[in-house]
Order: C-alpha cells, then structure tokens, then sequence
C-alpha cells in the first residue's frame, strides 16, 4: 500500500505491505535505524517512537496503522541547528546512557511523559515498558529530573 | 582530570540515534543468514532434508562438509563444531546455516530444513552427569568432568573433627540470562583470495581474530575482526561471537565473498546462547561456640553444559571466591564442573563468583542462627584484615576495613522502617565480599596484553587498544587516563575503534581489568610518549604540548608508543597446586538491602539498597557509578525475578513476556558510596569494577528475606511461591 507519513517534521510517501511493522518501515524504508529492536514482541521498548504524540512501540504497530499519522523518531528530537533536546543532553551528561541500545526509545518514552505527567503517577512507572539492562535506571531517574529541572532522582 | 565526569565520549552519538550498532550498517548486497538448530538434546545426526516450498538453488546452504579448515570453536579444549555432523549434544545446537536475499523468504525456508536425528537419553542434572558416566555412557573424557580444582591450607578435616559448632548446609543458584537488549549480530565477508573481515557486536575481537582463521583455513594476517557499537554484552559477547562469526564467515565464503548478516532475534539469542552456570555448593563450616570460624570445607558443582567453552576459568573464579571475605586458616575446595546435555553455559559478569559468594553468605547467616550471633556480629568476628592468609596463600598486605563500610552501608540505610499492621513484612540483610580484579593467577602474565598511543600529524593523540566499550565507558575513560597524564583537552585525545588490522592485542573485554591493566599500559604509554615529545624540554601541557606532539610528528620522530603488561612486582602464582596470589587485586565491597514482602503474593521487593565498595581511585564517579547500580540490578534480578525454566537442558521461556527483568517500576534508585584506596599499579589508583556489584545482592536479600520471615532460603531465584512453599513450612511467616 501507499503509506503517507509525516516522520520528524517531513512528510513522506512509502510503498509498503499493509502489515510491516512500523519498526522495519522506519529502519528499512526511511533509514532511520536510531530506532532500535530489542525484542519484537513489545516487551523491551527500545523501538518506541511517538505516534501522534504517543509513546508506542513500533514493532506491534503495522504500517496501515500509521497511515498519515505524525511519528517522532529519536533522529527528531534534536533542533534543526543539531542541538540536543534537553532530555537527550541529560541522559548523556547524568550518565543515563551506556551501551546505548535501549536509549532513543527511553528518551522518548521520558519526553512523552514529561509532556504529559498525567499518563504515569512516576518516572519509574513511566518508563516501566522500556528496559535497559546496563544502569539499574538510577542515572536514568537521574536524567529524567534532570530534563525536568529537579535535583532529585525520584526513583520508582 | 581524573576523579571528574566529563560526559562520555559517545555520549551524543548514543542520545541522538547517529551510533550504529551492527543491524545499522549497510552492506551493498547483503545475504541475511538463519542457523537451522537441532531440537532435541542428545542423539546422531543421519542426515538433513530440504523441504520443497522455496527456490532452494538460489539459497546459500552450508553444512559441516563445507567448512575450509577446521570444524572446532577455537577456545580452550577443541571440543565444539561450528556446525555438528555427527554427535548431537545439546538443544539448539547449530547443523545448517542457510542465508539469501530476502529476509522473509530466509525466515520461511528456515522451517523447511529437517533435520533427521537418532535420539540418545540426555543428562540435565550433575548427578545423573555423573551416574550416566559411571555406567559407562561419558560423553567427555572418562566421567563427563570438564575440570576439577582442589585447594587445601591447613587441615580442614581436622579443623572440622575438633570444631565446637559444625555448620553444614547445601546452595543452590539457577541459569541466567545476560539480556544485552542488542541480540548478539555480525557481518562477514570472506573469501580464499581477500580473507575474512568481521564486523560485529563483541566484547573480544582478538577471541574472534583467533577463532576464524582455523575454521577457514587461512592464515592469521588474513583475518580482520572490526568491534561495532556493542548494546552490552555483560560476559554474553566474550565467546559466543566466536561462534556465529565463524557461521556468517562461511556463509560468505560459500557465497563467494558477499557479505552475509547475522542478527538473531530475540528467541533464537535466549534459546541458543550462553548463560551464567547453574550452581550447587555444600559448606560445612566449623566454629568455637564464640563464633570463631576455624574450619571450611567447600564443594562446589558447575553445570558446564555440552561442550568446554570458559568453564574451566569460570570454575577458578568460583573455586577461587569461596571462601568469601573471612580468616580461616584450615580451608579445603573441591570444585568439579561437570558436563550435561544443556547449550554451554559461558561467561556472565561475575563468572562464577557469584554462585560461590551467595553459598558462603547464606552460610554466614544460617551459621549466626545456629551459633545464636547476630548475622553482622559473626561477620565482624571474621573479617579478612591485614596479614590474614587466603586460602590459596596470598597474605592481605592492608586491611581491606570491611567493618567501616558496613558500619557506613548500616548508617546510610538508616533506622529500620517500622512495620505497618497486616502491611508486608519487613527485612534488612548485607553480603560482605571481594572480587579479584583481572585475570587469574598468572593470566595476565600469559595474556601479555598490549596497547600503545599514537601522534597523529596534527598532534593529537590516538589510543590503539582492543578493549571494547560495550557500555561501560571504556573510551571515556582511557581518554581521561591519556589526557590527564599528558595534561591536554579530552577533545585532543581519540579512541580508535578496535579493529585488530589497526590496534595491538590488548587481551579480552572481561574479568573487570579493562580500566585497571589496559588503563596501566596506556598511563605508561603516555609518560612514554610525554617524555619522548618534551625530549628533555620545558613541560609543557594544553595546546603548547599538542603543537609540541605535531612538531615531534614532522621532524620524523617516533609517533608510536606501546607498552607491554609487566605483573607488579611481588606476585607470583603457581597453576600446578594452585597456590599464590590468586589476583593482583582486589576489590571489596558491603551491599546492605531493605527488603519487603507482601504478605498475600509473597514477591518480594527491594525497599533501599545501599552499595559500599572500595576499588581503588574511581576514575570517573559518574560511570563507576553506573557500574555499581547496573550491576546490583542484574543481581537483584537474579535474586527475586529472572527464572530460566530448563527443558531438555534448554531454555523454555526464552522471550522477555516470561522471563523477567527488573523494570523502572520495580527499581528504587541504588544508593552508591565509594571508598578510596589508591592502588599503586592501577592507572590513577585504580582496581577493577565491573562484576564486583554483581556478587552481593543475591546474598543480601536472601539474608533480608532470612530476617523478615525466620527462615533461610538456599535457592535463587527466591520466587513468590518459593517463598510462600518455606513459609508455610516454618508454620506461617513472623506475625
């Protein structure tokens, strides 16, 4: 099918089979491979995207599902002149990134709550659908405050 | 410089989504590879059939009557085929690789590979490993032992005979999976005429480098072996990418040299891949009736799984750590791995310590119950101190002040919380520990690991070393050493990414001796070229010394310097009885957890955990840090969660739905403290780190969950229903 997404602020128009996963349209099609696999099934998160403002996680979400939605990958996150968004600056500078695979899809799960407090009472249960194996998630609680302007971890 | 924490080096690249891990890549005409894997545990292969349904000749197929050279993972014992031909050993052993364009049809044809097996009777457990050889049945050696290790000082049988308490109890701790969110993938392109290069997710190249020229029969300055931004690896990325590099190499190599990917998923990783050893020990501890320990017998088995592997050193590691942190001067280990009909366990942080320290902690515990000592008192009574003798016969030169740090781990967890009527019940425990930093007696000195730093014409300077960042913050912190010895800008220094046609052999990405003994050789390297470039001159540091460094480039002098592991003077160590300084040092550490437990689901959780560690100079506090908490998570993970259910020795619940890792939402954050005791041949001071924290949480909850309900649990993972089972057996919990 003809699929007419508007990924990062761009619109774009892609040949593709109604059930590929959003997951491989963006990484295959688009070459935007900051989006990550970790697992395929919706258990890990490192595919989120934003999908009209909505974290989800790209590997359920089949392409027609997409059709003419507005995706935020992580390639988007940053301004036009390249400059961090401030959560990307916090989960470098707070130590909130290691190996890095499970990062985009944090980063963006943390960015769709801290825009919308109401959809999780905390920070750990915000990112509860994003794993990373590396930090334990202190220095990401870390990050995330730190993006939200507070000294304090908070924690689960 | 250091003791600062400059945002990491990859810091931006890994936020922004511009760090390219393998699947990333493009590769002009690539082949996507697919491991066609046995299904059952033990049996002769008698032939394999292609089933019609795809366009079979435009596939490329290899099977063992394939390989160019050798068909054995080169590691430690040569007992394991890429490909098996004949015995089957293990579930998910691989017999066909299969590989074309087009992912789908990959995936598709891969169901239409059977394999046609003659089934054995399998052995899953160590006994019926043993019982099955003694009947004649080994499958290695005589009786299915992959390596044995004894350590005797003093008389433990004596000691035992005229002790006043004897304590005897039997632990046990189950698989784990290491869970790097980046599936294990490589790249090859090879071919009798170019060679092979491999490009991949690793944390050894120069394992890898040594692996394929044998299986490919080519020389080694025909391999090139290229480490890719690596998502974890956690001991899962140190022998198994020997594995399925070899299998995308020979997929290139009947393909004529196209490039062939290899990226498992999810299942096929968990199914198929190496996990932490299964565990059983059995101690029997003699004590004076004050709380002496003046007796300790240890036996300790590892399931090893179907072939060698790193079994043999994982099994030191646990021999050598069994001890635990206490004076005993009448010790004997007898350690045995053993072979069973599982896919092989392998390296994971840690590697084998900690099975042995979870043992000796609940030890401690169930000792202090038996003894009537309060758990912390008996541990005081014991600690290691300056000139106490460990049981390999190294003598503790200072103190390692284990009592300060659970005196500051007990403050820092503060008063006890005060239980609520009908809320959960609470615990408190601690495990007090060490961990040897690098290699094992003397592999290092084996090792011979070298690193060197480079000019370029500009004058910056460029570190060449085979360590990997897998995460941890390698570069970061090797640009800190570097810069900070030669006093100019981070920005001014470059890690080249490790590609073993560029960088020296560096030894491998474990054992927690990358920032400790490749830290040293590029310290040294720097005083070296530091030297070299002021040539007798005024110092100089800054830009002043980067002109310096770029003029010393254009009059044609040395650009090069390398330095070569030296052992610290004093350390000496003989494998044939397996006595000496067992490591160069050590790092100690007092974890200390509250831990709640709910009195309907009987989970427990973890409440405030406070991690204590000595570790010589942190290098940088924010990624030693990182360290710390990540570690302690994959430890209560291992503790309370992460549950491997076998089935014919394989792994059942291999997808993250039902095997269980710690979330954000069962996470509280991990409250680190540092102790700072310069280590004299660690660059800036410092030890090893990584697989430190990974020893005590198992321990410390189990002694949590001891002091919350009164009963002692030997077995991790401590599941819900585990719980519920020992409670009802002590007739009800605590009120």
């Amino acid at each position: 099918m003809k699929l007419i997404l508007k990924i990062n602020g761009a619109s774009r128009a892609i040949e593709a089979h109604p059930a590929k996963r959003l997951l491989d349209v963006l990484r295959e099609e688009c070459g935007l491979t900051g989006t990550k696999e970790g697992c395929g099934e919706g258990e890990c998160g490192a595919c989120t995207v934003l999908l009209d403002g909505r974290p989800v996680m790209s590997c359920l979400v089949p392409a027609c599902q997409a059709q003419e939605a507005t995706i935020t990958t992580i390639e988007g996150l940053a301004a036009r002149d390249g400059a961090l968004h401030p959560m990307q600056a916090a989960f470098a500078h707070e130590g909130g990134a290691q190996c890095g695979i499970c990062t985009p899809g944090m980063i963006l799960a943390a960015v769709a709550w801290t825009r919308d407090l109401a959809t999780a009472d905390s920070v750990g249960e915000a990112l509860a659908g994003n794993l990373c194996r590396c930090t334990g998630y202190t220095k990401i609680f870390a990050a995330v405050a730190a993006a939200r302007g507070q000294g304090d971890g908070g924690g689960a | 410089m250091i003791g600062e924490s400059p945002t990491r080096t990859d810091g931006a690249a890994k936020v922004s989504g511009r760090a390219l891990y393998i699947d990333d890549l493009p590769f002009e005409g690539v082949l996507h590879g697919k491991t066609i894997r046995t299904t059952v545990p033990r049996g002769r292969l008698r032939g394999v059939r292609f089933l019609p349904g795809v366009p079979w000749d435009e596939f490329v197929v290899v099977t063992a009557a394939d390989i160019p050279g050798q068909n054995v993972i080169v590691l430690i014992e040569p007992d394991q085929p890429y490909l098996a031909h004949d015995v089957i050993r293990h579930v998910a052993e691989p017999v066909v690789l299969i590989a074309h364009a087009d992912k789908g049809l990959v995936e598709k044809a891969a169901t239409l590979v059977a394999l046609d097996i003659d089934p054995l009777p399998g052995v899953f457990t160590i006994e019926d490993s043993v019982a099955s050889a003694a009947t004649g049945d080994a499958q290695h050696g005589a009786d299915n032992m992959f390596k044995r290790y004894h350590v005797a000082r003093g008389d433990a049988a004596a000691a035992l005979a005229k002790a006043e308490v004897v304590v005897e109890g039997t632990y046990e701790t189950g698989a784990q999976e290491q869970l790097y969110i980046e599936t294990q993938g490589v790249v090859a392109i090879a071919s009798a005429e170019k060679g092979v290069t491999v490009w991949g997710s690793m944390q050894c190249p120069y394992y890898v480098h040594k692996a394929l020229g044998p299986v490919l029969g080519l020389p080694p300055e025909k391999v090139r072996v290229i480490q890719t931004v690596t998502g974890g690896g956690f001991g899962g990325k140190e022998e198994y990418p020997n594995v399925i590099a070899g299998h995308a190499a020979l997929l290139s190599w009947k393909a004529g040299g196209r490039p062939v990917k290899l990226v498992y998923d999810r299942l096929e990783d968990m199914w198929a891949t190496t996990k932490r050893h299964p565990s059983r020990t059995t101690i029997r501890a003699g004590f004076t009736r004050d709380g002496d320990l003046t007796a300790l017998h240890i036996a300790v088995d590892l399931d090893g799984g179907a072939y060698v592997t790193l079994t043999p050193v994982v099994l030191s590691r646990a021999t050598l750590h069994a001890a635990g942190a206490y004076r005993c001067d009448d010790v004997t280990i007898e350690a045995r791995a053993v072979l069973t009909n599982a896919p092989p366990y392998g390296a994971f942080r840690g590697f084998g310590a900690p099975q042995t320290i979870f043992a000796i902690e609940m030890h401690m515990e169930r000792a202090a119950r038996v003894l009537g000592i309060d758990p912390l008192d008996l541990r005081r009574r014991n600690f290691l101190s300056a000139g106490d003798t460990l049981p390999t016969g190294q003598t503790l030169a200072e103190d390692p002040g284990l009592g300060t740090m659970l005196d500051e781990a007990l403050a820092a967890l503060g008063p006890r919380p005060a239980a609520t009527p009908g809320g959960p019940w609470h615990g408190r425990g601690v495990a007090t520990f060490f961990h040897g930093s690098g290699f094992t007696g003397s592999g290092e000195v084996k090792l011979a690991s070298r690193a060197a730093l480079e000019i370029a014409p500009d004058g910056r300077i460029r570190v060449l070393a085979a360590s990997t960042d897998i995460g941890q913050g390698t570069n970061t912190v090797f640009t800190q050493i570097v810069a900070g010895r030669l006093g100019i800008a981070l920005a001014a220094v470059e890690v080249v990414p490790p590609d073993t046609d560029i960088v020296p052999d560096s030894g491998p990405t474990v054992a927690s001796r990358t920032s400790m003994v490749v830290g040293e050789l590029l310290d040294r390297a720097a005083v070296d070229l530091k030297m070299a470039v002021e040539a007798g001159g005024p110092p100089s540091s800054g830009p002043e010394f980067v002109a310096r460094a770029a003029a010393h480039v254009a009059a044609g002098k040395p650009r090069h310097y390398e330095r070569q592991y030296e052992p610290p003077p004093g350390v000496s160590w003989d494998d044939a009885t397996y006595t000496g300084d067992a490591y160069a040092a050590y790092a100690w550490s007092v974890h200390a957890v509250d831990v709640t437990i709910d009195r309907l689901t009987h989970q427990a959780e973890v409440a405030d955990f406070v991690a204590v560690q000595e570790v010589g100079r942190v290098l940088h506090p924010i990624l030693a840090a990182g360290q710390i908490e990540g570690g302690v998570a994959q430890g209560i993970g291992w503790a309370l969660y992460e549950d491997v259910v076998l089935k014919d020795g394989a792994m059942v619940n291999h997808q993250l739905t039902n095997y269980i890792l710690p979330t954000a939402a069962d996470t509280v954050p991990i409250r680190t403290i540092f102790h700072e005791r310069p280590y004299a041949h660690g660059p800036g001071g410092a030890k090893g780190i990584g697989e430190l924290p990974m020893d005590g949480p198992a321990p410390a909850i189990g002694a949590a969950i001891a002091d919350a309900l009164g009963v002692l649990l030997p077995r991790i993972p401590f599941l819900p229903e585990r719980i519920l089972v020992a409670v009802d057996a002590a007739g009800g919990g605590k009120p």
